[in-house]
């Protein structure tokens, strides 16, 4: 297993947000998370990269790494995890002062003391990937919202992550923009990246994840494939959400 | 008009020295007060703080005096210019340090956030993805300081030193033009500032280039 999480538990306050979660994610699967707003889905995600931290429970990565968040959990270890996974967020968070190639080059070479002319070759052809090489030169507040995201995805692909998060990557978007961003994100699940996302586009979710979680209230309500928790629900919770997602008059 | 030629020299020896040398220590002073009051811990914030609060709180002339004419009684000795200039520095740092705190404060949650994800550390964070963009927000209150300080200066006349008012005020004790020479050297603290504005029109414009319109 790439990764299992045993027990995961994290709490704001008196708001337990998640509760014992438990999964396996094999390397190469795409993971989809689906759920209501406020099920703790993005607070799930946020903890596969330290950006929130867990009170209690286990994850342990294929490569050793293993941390225990019931005891205080070295800075050391989630740091290690943070540079397996790169983000990819709703609202992109490109750096707005640094134009589209200078956002993608910017881990390479700051963080991973990559080479500069290494780093640019990557990222040019990282860009040609999602199809925005020519718009290198550019900042992002000269592109759309769905050219944003895909520098966002190129952001987070130049890192060399084992683990691509996914942040609801198109819910900011206008509807006739979503359409690019999801077949860069097919593109690659295809190619066999490990994929963890957080989406509400239930058919998209279904055609390319190998699990998917329904999320509500903190835990989780069913998990399984798409063919069995998509279109054989076994919780009348889970019936309830797809019906007023997927016919939502 | 030969009053002049001494009150520009004033201006120019000790005036804009004063200013510069006072604006560049008192901004690094107040970018280390700022991460000081921005660190998690509080025994690291605390004499930031208290710092802030110290200058702030008391008037700039009550600072002057104690430094130049104050500190001697305990056998420190400082000439007029450095004086001003500790004063100012002092002065600066603590107002600037509330200015920058505010600018970094103003950054979305997501760029910081962004910066971790890609493996960034908080000092990396600050140094390239959150100070260069709060620097933009900044200019303006910083712009402000800058010239308050310019006129300020003024007040290092009253320790003995002779920047551009003492000028005014030694011409003016000998021939008691006292409106003309007032009048003369506030005319040119005016220049000093209009064209002080201008430069913060051109840093602003540069900083606005990744800005959407």
């Amino acid at each position: 297993m790439f990764l299992t999480i045993s027990g995961l538990a994290k709490s704001f306050g008196d708001n337990k947000v998640l509760k014992d979660i438990n999964l396996e994610l094999d390397k190469g699967e795409v993971l989809s998370i689906i759920g209501p707003s406020g099920s703790g889905k993005t607070t799930l995600l946020r903890c596969f990269n330290g950006l929130e931290t867990p009170d209690k429970g286990m994850m342990r990565f294929e490569n050793g790494l293993t941390i225990d968040f019931g005891e205080k959990a070295s800075k050391q270890s989630v740091d290690q995890m943070r540079k397996m996974s790169a983000m990819v967020f709703q609202s992109y968070n490109l750096f707005p002062h640094k134009t589209v190639i200078e956002n993608v080059i910017e881990g390479p070479i700051i963080v991973q003391k990559e080479k500069r002319a290494s780093a640019v070759e990557r990222a040019e052809a990282l860009l040609e990937k999602v199809g925005l090489n020519e718009k290198k030169d550019f900042y992002p507040h000269q592109l759309s919202g769905g050219q944003q995201q895909r520098v966002g995805i190129a952001r987070a692909l130049a890192l060399k992550p084992e683990l691509m998060l996914f942040d609801e990557p198109t819910s900011a978007l206008d509807p006739e923009l979503i359409g690019e961003v999801l077949t860069v994100m097919k593109d690659l699940a295809k190619e066999k990246w490990t994929m963890i996302m957080v989406t509400h586009e239930i058919q998209f979710a279904g055609e390319i994840s190998d699990q998917i979680v329904f999320m509500d209230g903190g835990y989780i309500v069913e998990h399984g494939p798409p063919q069995e928790v998509l279109k054989a629900p076994k919780q009348e919770r889970t019936k309830q959400f797809l019906q007023r997602i997927l016919n939502p008059v | 008009m030969n009053s002049l030629l001494p009150m520009l020299s004033g201006a120019i020896q000790y005036t804009i020295p004063l200013t510069l040398i006072s604006f560049a220590g008192g901004l690094l002073l107040a970018l280390l007060t700022a991460m000081m009051r921005l660190a998690k811990s509080r025994l690291i914030q605390l004499p930031a703080v208290v710092y802030v609060s110290a200058i702030r709180g008391t008037p700039l002339l009550v600072q002057l005096f104690i430094i130049f004419y104050g500190l001697p009684n305990i056998g420190l000795n400082i000439d007029p210019f450095p004086s001003a200039a500790i004063a100012f520095i002092l002065n600066v740092g603590a107002y600037a340090s509330e200015i920058i705190r505010a600018s970094v404060l103003s950054i979305p949650k997501g760029q910081w956030e962004a910066a971790y994800t890609i493996g960034m550390s908080r000092g990396t964070a600050l140094r390239r993805i959150i100070l260069p963009q709060s620097t933009r927000v900044s200019v303006p209150p910083l712009s402000n300081t800058f010239i308050s300080l310019v006129k300020d200066t003024s007040l290092a006349s009253l320790v003995l030193v002779t920047e551009l008012f003492r000028k005014a005020q030694e011409i003016a004790a000998r021939t008691y033009d006292f409106l003309l020479l007032y009048v003369e050297a506030a005319f040119i603290y005016w220049v000093i500032c209009f064209l002080l504005s201008l430069v913060q029109t051109v840093i602003e414009r540069r900083l606005d280039r990744y800005v959407a319109k």
